[in-house]
């Protein structure tokens, strides 16, 4: 099924900021908003829920910590207890002090490299995967907004664009897969 | 303009009251004599059971570090060497409690003026609607200074033996409880030269609130050229460079001297980090109480949050420094060093622990969450937490050096806290009422107005 949408391109991001709060007021579908850099607050702008990633690192970071108390009470305690610095390795909790560098390590090591895989496969990226911005200069100084065309007037919809200080306004007939 | 409701007045003229009813008590039940000391412990033993036998049993550890290498004077504990020894410590116990509230509501002044000179100096954009609340409570700084100068100075004058060091016979070689140690440090730690340096860190924390303060409000009557705020921006780059050395030192003058055979050379940073938090905790619970009140107009949430992840991060980095000054001692057990921690572990298990769950895990578990850093009765629930974990830190601190295993938090402990509160309370509650509670002249106001994350 084809679907028509409009490409609205603005070149500050400030611009960019007022017109998406306009959009908004006046119910059109806001699909999507390329910029080249994260523009602060713009996903409360457009009315994007809020993220779950934190949730997830933080169930991460548990795992993490889980895998290093493990470990070390195997490896320490339990496989090859040994004498350090005066300190016999029967119990886990009187060595724990030692331990602490590692559960800090792995819990922040488990919790940012399974939180970027995550949000890798959230925002469908792999490598070799083909760019999905519609117009390369998304990449240097423009902005551009997918408008849902819907069932409104395009006449209308790009005259009200253009007024929110759009430099360039492209309809374009959109495969949805 | 905030007024002082009499409410508030009244609340801190009876904290003021009561507190120093109940510190004159304290002072006045110490026990004169050996005899009451036996009286004392013997009505110990009475309800609290196996209570006395700790003090004998931790009896070496009594005066920690101070006795460590004096081994002959250890063994020489029995009959009433030991109980001389627990009257010295009960004779300093509300000493004891009156200076770790002193230096607790100090070091919140202190740690709000280092917080606001580095809102100056990293031009930030976002607090200056917070300023006029920074300032009032850098009020605290002269009088606290004050009352922190006359009690060490009565330290250095022998009114009490808060600091062990500075009994004269410890430096003198031809006497018997001579201490190489402490006289070989005696360049330092002398008391003319202790005292001359307390002069200089309160005086120029002071010089630099004033003129801070008198900047601050010649911007709000002639804000064209910003030429005050340019002045206040040189004055807070230069300041948080003497701050940082003076900060240092003071902790070891005041703190680390306490245990005079024991050193740490990050002790000066883990100090800070108590400092900063309690002030820039004390920072938010004052905003969010004069926003309940319907001042602060101005402040919103987004404030509020910032404030709240400064109270977890910087819980979170007090954390680091104290484990890792902990760890390193802990794990390389030269004794010298390492019965600084045996002595806490031993006498004082329950504040020493208890602290790390009040200071680290539950700041931890409740600011976390980005969300509840907006709540204000979160941030002042884990604000009133912080507050009491880092008056622990202190307490821990000061005490093992100077009360030994005859540690106990009663009347003369919270009486010396709510003198301090009530004190701390009137002046900077009064200092409020001096000034606009809106920076309206500084360049950054609009958009700290706006301010929103």
């Amino acid at each position: 099924m084809a679907s028509k949408v409009v490409h609205a391109l603005y070149t500050d991001d400030d611009v960019l900021m007022d017109a998406v709060k306009r959009v908004r007021s006046e119910h059109y579908h806001i699909e999507e908003v390329f910029t080249p850099f994260p523009v602060h607050g713009l996903d409360k702008a457009m009315g994007l829920p809020h993220t779950k990633l934190a949730i997830t690192s933080f169930l991460y970071g548990c795992v993490g910590l889980t895998v290093a108390i493990t470990m070390m009470n195997y490896i320490m305690i339990e496989d090859w207890p040994q004498n350090i610095g005066g300190k016999p390795s029967f119990s886990f909790l009187e060595n724990m002090p030692a331990f602490v560098p590692i559960m800090f390590e792995l819990t922040v090591f488990f919790a940012a490299h399974l939180m970027v895989i995550t949000f890798y496969m959230r925002s469908k990226l792999w490598p070799f995967k083909k760019a999905e911005n519609p117009d390369v200069r998304t990449t240097d100084d423009h902005f551009l907004m997918e408008v849902d065309v819907a069932n409104h007037d395009v006449e209308k919809l790009t005259n009200f664009l253009s007024d929110t200080g759009a430099v360039e306004i492209k309809i374009v007939e959109k495969d949805n897969h | 303009m905030y007024t002082l409701s009499n409410r508030l007045r009244l609340l801190s003229i009876i904290l003021m009251v009561v507190g120093a009813v109940g510190l004159l008590a304290g002072f006045l039940t110490t026990p004169g004599s050996i005899e009451e000391v036996k009286q004392h412990l013997a009505s110990h033993d009475d309800h609290g059971g196996g209570h006395g036998n700790d003090h004998s049993t931790d009896d070496s550890h009594a005066g920690n570090t101070i006795h460590a290498e004096n081994s002959l004077e250890k063994d020489a504990h029995s009959g009433d060497a030991h109980y001389e020894h627990v009257l010295h410590q009960l004779q300093n116990k509300p000493w004891a409690s009156l200076y770790v509230a002193a230096f607790f509501f100090f070091m919140i002044a202190l740690g709000v003026l280092a917080f606001y000179a580095i809102q100056f100096a990293a031009q930030a954009g976002w607090s200056p609607v917070l300023f006029r609340v920074m300032e009032a409570i850098t009020s605290y700084l002269v009088p606290g200074g004050i009352i922190m100068f006359v009690i060490l100075a009565l330290s250095g004058f022998h009114f009490n033996h808060l600091f062990h060091w500075m009994d004269p016979e410890l430096v003198n070689p031809d006497s018997e409880h001579y201490d190489a140690l402490i006289a070989g440090k005696s360049g330092w730690l002398n008391v003319p030269f202790f005292l001359i340096r307390a002069l200089i860190f309160l005086g120029g924390w002071a010089l630099y609130r004033h003129f801070a303060i008198k900047f601050s409000r010649k911007q709000d009557e002639e804000p064209t050229g910003n030429k005050w705020y340019k002045k206040s921006f040189k004055i807070s780059a230069g300041f948080l460079v003497f701050f940082i050395y003076t900060e240092s030192m003071m902790s070891w003058d005041w703190i680390m001297s306490f245990d005079p055979h024991w050193f740490s050379t990050l002790f000066g940073w883990y100090v800070f980090a108590s400092l900063f938090v309690s002030g820039i905790t004390v920072l938010a619970l004052i905003t969010i109480y004069l926003k309940s009140k319907g001042y602060l107009e101005f402040v919103n949430n987004s404030h509020i949050h910032d404030l709240a992840k400064f109270m977890f991060g910087i819980s979170i980095f007090w954390t680091y420094l104290w484990f890792s000054q902990f760890m390193l001692i802990w794990y390389s057990n030269i004794p010298e060093e390492v019965t600084y921690f045996i002595t806490r572990i031993e006498d004082y298990k329950l504040p020493f622990f208890g602290m790390l769950a009040m200071n680290f895990i539950f700041p931890l578990l409740v600011l976390m969450n980005s969300d509840f850093k907006r709540v204000n009765w979160f941030v002042v629930m884990a604000g009133i937490i912080i507050l009491c974990g880092h008056y622990l830190d202190i307490f821990n601190m000061v005490m093992p050096g100077s009360v030994g295993a005859s540690w106990f938090i009663g009347l003369s402990e919270i009486s010396a806290v709510l003198l301090f509160l009530g004190l701390f309370l009137f002046i900077v509650f009064r200092a409020l009422t001096k000034a606009p509670l809106l920076a309206k002249g500084n360049p950054y106001i609009e958009e700290s107005k706006h301010f929103h994350y």
